[in-house]
């Protein structure tokens, strides 16, 4: 296993909340990937980000492990819940925020924080 | 019948709906929303996977840049 297979898989499997996304929440470059990142901040989640455009392997490697084609991707202990159209459905409907409480307890609100994560 | 419509109507024949807006006019940033029956029980993460799998083409040469997704299952 190369080191970059391992770098996207602990973030996957080891993030609570893991977004990766084009760009950073300070300089986020890219419609969907805010509108990700809205509806996981409205929601209350702990979000971790990855951002993906430093290098195109990064994007290879975790469509490779997820077999989702585009970006962004949201993985909610290590469950892949979609991307931006399907993260905005769930929130509209409250079963982001249920999927949250599931996963991750009823007070995953309370632990509210973002960190970036940078995999080159 | 554009490209993308026609790749779906052939990957979801029973479809009800089928619907691909090009959101810019530019040609390249799509919503397609697509109601189908091969959606049931599926989650929906299969459901766009499905999608997916049926813009394939478009999607790896660039002529999707961005895509939007709506998929219902097929009521009874």
């Amino acid at each position: 296993m190369n080191d970059l297979q391992t770098e996207v898989r602990n973030v996957i499997e080891g993030e609570p909340v893991a977004l990766f996304m084009k760009g950073t929440p300070q300089m986020i470059m890219c419609g969907n990937s805010k509108r990700a990142l809205d509806a996981l901040r409205r929601a209350g989640a702990p979000v971790t980000t990855v951002d993906i455009l430093p290098d195109p392997a990064i994007r290879q490697e975790l469509s490779a492990q997820s077999g989702w084609p585009t970006i962004p991707q949201i993985f909610v202990k290590g469950e892949l819940i979609g991307g931006a159209d399907i993260t905005e459905e769930l929130e509209a409907s409250g079963e982001l925020e249920r999927k949250l409480e599931e996963a991750l307890g009823t007070d995953y609100r309370d632990s509210r924080e973002e960190k970036v994560v940078s995999l080159v | 019948m554009t490209l993308l419509e026609s790749l779906l109507r052939a990957a979801f024949p029973d479809a009800s709906v089928v619907e691909v807006v090009d959101r810019t006019g530019g040609g390249d940033h799509f919503h397609v929303t697509v109601v189908s029956g091969q959606f049931a029980g599926l989650s929906l993460v299969d459901q766009h996977k499905l999608v997916y799998a049926a813009l394939a083409e478009p999607l790896a040469d660039g002529t999707i840049h961005e895509l939007r997704i709506t998929t219902r299952v097929e009521g009874p």
